[in-house]
């Protein structure tokens, strides 16, 4: 284990252990919070009944999905605003401020659009997460040093083999970004469109054990739900640094 | 940055991108019928209508305040986190990917735990709104101050300067540029975190009016507040965009 993660293990050990504490001498009250160890219990007792199984089964599959269907479609939006530098320069504002609409908004719309099952969802979760992916493939795209699609063209390769064999490896570290940040946001999208609209899945279940007073049961959902997107995403991460390390040896 | 040298021709692509997607939406709405999508003409006249009307400039103030009092603390917090986070090259390693962490879990899971430690109320809002903000804002600052050449401490050194002259005169100028870019996601994300506060657990504001015409099936309203909120959003974004830019040729 390097130096950072030595350390990093022991500032989250103590962050833990100060909770737990905090909790076990009552300066919490047990009501709001209750102590890791027993949140740990409590997700532990929720894997094995297999009462939630379906929904947490339900979220990862929708999850799934949208990130799959934000990765394709920001790839091509990419494309073309890279494509089209002027339709990039006048789409820029809205780009910048999207994410501060929140894109439940369309719920509704896209309910009669295709039904009442989980593509609703879906679509949210698209709609939150392709930007990121489209942002991070036109930026790749644009930091390709000129020299390489000088060498392109002198070897004269079609628009298709510059793309496939210079222009794709080259921006291969910023795609990963968006990749990272599609599925980061796919579950965002997801999970925040269950919790305030959906009757399924693990967000719905969250908020429906806090509305009927079942502490327990919400902070262990919350921390199954919790571990396994920092796990997702530190295992993207760590990928991520080495590609970026590549770029600029 | 060539591409930016013109910016009167960006603005007018704009507003013929605005004008499109107007036309699309005009389209779509012909298509599926008012009940599903209302049209621009009428959620306009709507938004108008809105927008005079006591109850709704309610809400928008309600949202308001909750939003500013969220984005101070964002801010401030943010930066004060990232600075000191980004001050020592062994801290910042260990906390860069605790902050990640933070930044990618869907923080609307927390959203009890905050209910029930602050209870049913404004400061309840303020806060989730915060936590949204404060991470990304932490994340770029402590990146911008990483990211100064370390020739420039010595030059603070030799020159004898203090820590809060060496602030001042030294790494704020050097990680401005990031640090704006920081502010404007920062700004963003507290906007949808309040929203999305509003909308769950909440009796006021524009996320509850979201929530209750989705309710009752008010597309109208709801398309009225899509427009007022990419509107304001867009507006502000583009104005901190454009500071953001500036700061970054100058740089250059």
């Amino acid at each position: 284990m390097s130096r950072p993660a030595f350390y990093r293990t022991i500032v989250i050990a103590v962050a833990l252990a100060l909770l737990e504490a905090a909790c076990r001498l009552g300066w919490i009250d047990r009501f709001s919070l209750i102590p890791p160890s027993e949140m740990l219990q409590s997700a532990a007792h929720i894997l094995a009944s297999g009462e939630y199984t379906r929904d947490i089964l339900v979220t990862f599959g929708t999850v799934a999905g949208a990130a799959i269907l934000s990765v394709m479609g920001g790839f091509a939006v990419g494309l073309i605003l890279y494509r089209w530098p002027r339709l990039k320069r006048a789409a820029d504002p809205f780009l910048a401020s999207y994410y501060a609409v929140p894109s439940f908004i369309f719920y509704p719309l896209f309910i009669v659009m295709f039904g009442l099952n989980r593509w609703p969802l879906v679509a949210v979760a698209f709609v939150f997460a392709f930007v990121a992916m489209a942002i991070s493939t036109v930026d790749g795209f644009l930091s390709v040093r000129p020299i390489l699609l000088r060498a392109a063209r002198s070897m004269r390769l079609t628009r298709t083999q510059t793309l496939r064999l210079v222009i794709l490896p080259a921006a291969a570290p910023y795609l990963f970004t968006g990749v990272k940040l599609a599925i980061v946001y796919a579950f965002i999208g997801v999970v925040a469109g269950e919790f305030i609209l959906s009757g399924s899945g693990l967000g719905y279940r969250i908020a429906f054990a806090y509305q009927s007073f079942e502490t327990a049961t919400m902070y262990g959902l919350m921390l199954i739900l919790l571990v396994s997107v920092v796990t997702i995403n530190m295992m993207l991460w760590s990928r991520e640094r080495r590609l970026h390390a590549r770029l600029s040896r | 940055m060539t591409a930016h040298s013109r910016p009167s021709t960006g603005r007018f692509d704009t507003l013929v991108l605005v004008a499109v997607a107007t036309l699309l939406w005009a389209g779509l709405a012909a298509l599926v019928g008012p009940k599903v999508l209302t049209g621009p003409v009428e959620t306009l006249t709507h938004l108008g209508r809105l927008l005079v009307d006591g109850d709704f400039q309610a809400s928008i103030w309600e949202t308001a305040r909750a939003f500013t009092l969220a984005l101070a603390i964002a801010w401030s917090v943010g930066l004060v986190i990232g600075m000191l986070l980004g001050a020592s090259r062994m801290v910042g390693e260990v906390s860069e990917p605790i902050l990640t962490a933070l930044y990618s879990i869907p923080k609307i899971t927390l959203y009890p735990v905050i209910l029930l430690l602050f209870g049913l109320g404004l400061s309840a809002r303020v806060a989730f709104g915060a936590i949204h903000g404060i991470v990304p804002v932490a994340l770029f600052t402590m990146a911008a101050v990483r990211g100064i050449p370390p020739t420039y401490f010595r030059v603070a050194r030799s020159m004898r300067l203090g820590p809060a002259a060496t602030a001042r005169h030294i790494i704020l100028p050097a990680c401005l540029p990031g640090i704006v870019s920081g502010l404007r996601i920062g700004f963003s994300l507290t906007l949808l975190g309040t929203l999305i506060g509003e909308m769950f657990a909440s009796q006021r504001g524009l996320g509850h009016l979201t929530i209750k015409a989705m309710e009752t099936d008010d597309t109208r309203l709801l398309m009225a507040l899509a427009v007022l909120l990419v509107a304001v959003a867009t507006a502000a974004s583009a104005i901190m965009l454009g500071i953001d830019r500036r700061l970054h040729a100058r740089r250059s």
